[in-house]
């Protein structure tokens, strides 16, 4: 079982998206614990990777692979979650704001949303304040959740927040933000409910602000 | 190949002066942040002229268009594609402009497409080489005395610009890479790979801009002076952004300091040198006044 797991863990590392299905696979087949597979698995090897990254040891390229190689696993995955029906935590809307095409950490954030129990709708890159009215219409979610990774396109979250509030929905979702040059502060400035650092911490704050 | 301004002054040996940094200059002169600098050229042209003028008079021997995000791929998610001929065309008459009276030259600049290309990213090689011979026509075709493909981080899209610049104009180029992760760029590019490509393309200078420290920048320069015979081109941005308590942005490195390393840029072989994000016309006249000293 632990192998198995470090096995999983080594693929995400290593980027090796064919491997990681058949591991994820056989670690499912032989009753490995979901969301051991997640957590110790995926979601570690992730956070392995972005020590990497920050390190210099690890380059775009090799984060890129990565992502994609936790995705294909958790598309194995998420149906065999403990989380009960997908959607029974939530329902999340995310996106990167306008002008910003960043989207490792947005999709990153939303697979782990999804693996915790979250319905997410990813509405991509370069998402305009009123694409984001126009979801939280459509979809009725629980919460909005931003990404931003420019100092430049950060202020697209204040406009978000004030199209939502114009158009009478401020108050029927709760609104996270997060990417590298966001803070606490910026989120109180503008008026959203919450700031998460890094995936596993937007998880924890899209389950308190849902609870 | 038609004479080349340009050529015959990086020839004469004298090493020459860049400009500064366009977008934090107009962010202090009132671009909102959150406002590509470059949709000035069309919204507040005077303020382009004038950030021209001061560099100009600072020194520099070379100023750069405003049109480092003005790609069609960057107009279009602005939804301002229809503008694309406009905007490059002005972007020139403005250098061109504030160039004129004292013969200085003015470089067409060609940023990244914002977007990653294949295998890593969704845009096709070919389409991305398309769009900087689109954009390095119009910047010819309006009179730049030199194409500057800079900041460029992914060989793949630098070698596809390069094909575009080629496919468009005989006019020289350089290509300038940012070493954002220190002396790797942020695909994990390194100063040997950069050289090794570009040496062999035949063009006329690589080059160095913004990074994350001048420190860090000017191991870069070294590293690729004991690679090339070729100018170097070298544009450290002076520091990083720093907050001030009211929100705005200033850089941790002052003009005097900017000056002082200049001396050891030329030192190390740096050919042009200038400075990127954070450097302002009194970093500019540092830097200028000691290459003109020497
Ligand atoms: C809703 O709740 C939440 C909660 C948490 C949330 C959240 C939302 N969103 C994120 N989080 C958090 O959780 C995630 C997981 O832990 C984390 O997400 P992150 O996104 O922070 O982390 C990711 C997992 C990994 N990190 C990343 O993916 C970003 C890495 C760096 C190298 C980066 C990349 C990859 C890219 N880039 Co760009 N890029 C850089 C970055 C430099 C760096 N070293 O970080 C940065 C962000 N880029 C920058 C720039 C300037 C640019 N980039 C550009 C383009 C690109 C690429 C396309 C090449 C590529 C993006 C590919 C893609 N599909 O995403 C251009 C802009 C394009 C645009 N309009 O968006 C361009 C303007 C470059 C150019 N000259 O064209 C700089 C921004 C400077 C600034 N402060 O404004 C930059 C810091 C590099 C630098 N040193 O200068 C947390 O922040």
């Amino acid at each position: 079982m632990e192998e198995r797991i470090k096995a999983i863990f080594d693929c995400v590392v290593n980027g090796d998206n064919k491997g990681i299905q058949a591991e994820v696979e056989t670690a499912l087949a032989e009753g490995v614990n979901p969301s051991a597979i997640l957590n110790e698995g995926l979601i570690a090897g992730m956070g392995e990777v972005g020590r990497l990254f920050e390190e210099g040891e690890f380059f775009v390229p090799e984060m890129l692979i990565a992502a994609r190689a936790m995705k294909s696993a958790m598309a194995i995955l998420k149906p065999h979650l403990g989380s009960g029906e997908v959607g029974a935590a939530g329902k999340v809307i995310i996106g990167t704001v306008k002008g910003d095409l960043h989207d490792i950490g947005k999709n990153l954030v939303g697979l782990m949303l999804e693996g915790a129990g979250f319905q997410v709708v990813d509405l991509g890159s370069d998402v305009p304040a009123e694409k984001f009215v126009a979801a939280t219409q459509e979809h009725a979610p629980n919460v909005v959740a931003m990404s931003a990774l420019l100092t430049t396109t950060m202020v697209n979250m204040k406009s978000t927040v004030a199209a939502l509030e114009e158009a009478g929905l401020r108050d029927k979702v709760k609104i996270m933000i997060g990417g590298a040059p966001v803070t606490d502060a910026y989120a109180s400035q503008i008026g959203a409910d919450g700031y998460a650092a890094d995936a596993s911490r937007a998880v924890a704050l899209a389950k308190s602000l849902t609870a | 190949m038609a004479k080349s301004l340009f050529l015959e002054r990086l020839a004469a040996g004298k090493p020459l002066v860049l400009d500064g940094a366009t977008g934090t200059n107009l962010q202090t002169r009132g671009l909102p942040v959150g406002t590509p600098s470059d949709f000035w050229v069309m919204d507040n042209p005077e303020a382009v002229l004038a950030l021209h003028r001061d560099f100009v008079e600072a020194g520099s021997d070379l100023i750069l268009t405003n049109t480092f995000g003005s790609s069609r791929v960057h107009l279009g998610h602005a939804g301002l594609a229809e503008r694309f001929e406009e905007t490059n065309r002005l972007a020139v008459a403005l250098a061109r402009q504030a160039a004129e009276t004292a013969g200085v030259m003015v470089g067409g600049s060609l940023g990244p497409l914002g977007e990653m290309v294949e295998p890593l990213g969704s845009l096709a090689e070919a389409d991305a080489q398309a769009e900087y011979a689109a954009q390095a026509h119009l910047l010819a075709e309006n009179g730049v005395d030199v194409l500057v493909i800079e900041t460029q981080f992914d060989l793949i899209e630098a070698r596809a610009a390069l094909r575009g610049v080629r496919f468009a104009t005989d006019l020289p180029v350089v290509v300038s890479f940012s070493y954002d992760r220190g002396t790797r760029t942020m695909m994990g590019v390194k100063p040997a790979q950069m050289v090794q490509v570009f040496s062999e393309l035949g063009v006329a200078a690589v080059g160095i801009n913004c990074g994350r420290s001048v420190e860090e920048n000017f191991k870069v320069l070294q590293e690729v002076r004991a690679l090339t015979d070729l100018p170097v081109w070298f544009k450290p941005n002076a520091g990083l952004p720093l907050t001030n308590p009211d929100g705005s942005l200033y850089y941790s490195v002052t003009p005097d300091l900017m000056g002082e390393q200049a001396r050891s840029w030329l030192a190390a072989g740096a050919n042009l040198v200038g400075g990127c994000c954070g450097t302002s016309p009194s970093h500019l006249r540092a830097i200028a006044q000691v290459v003109k000293g020497q």
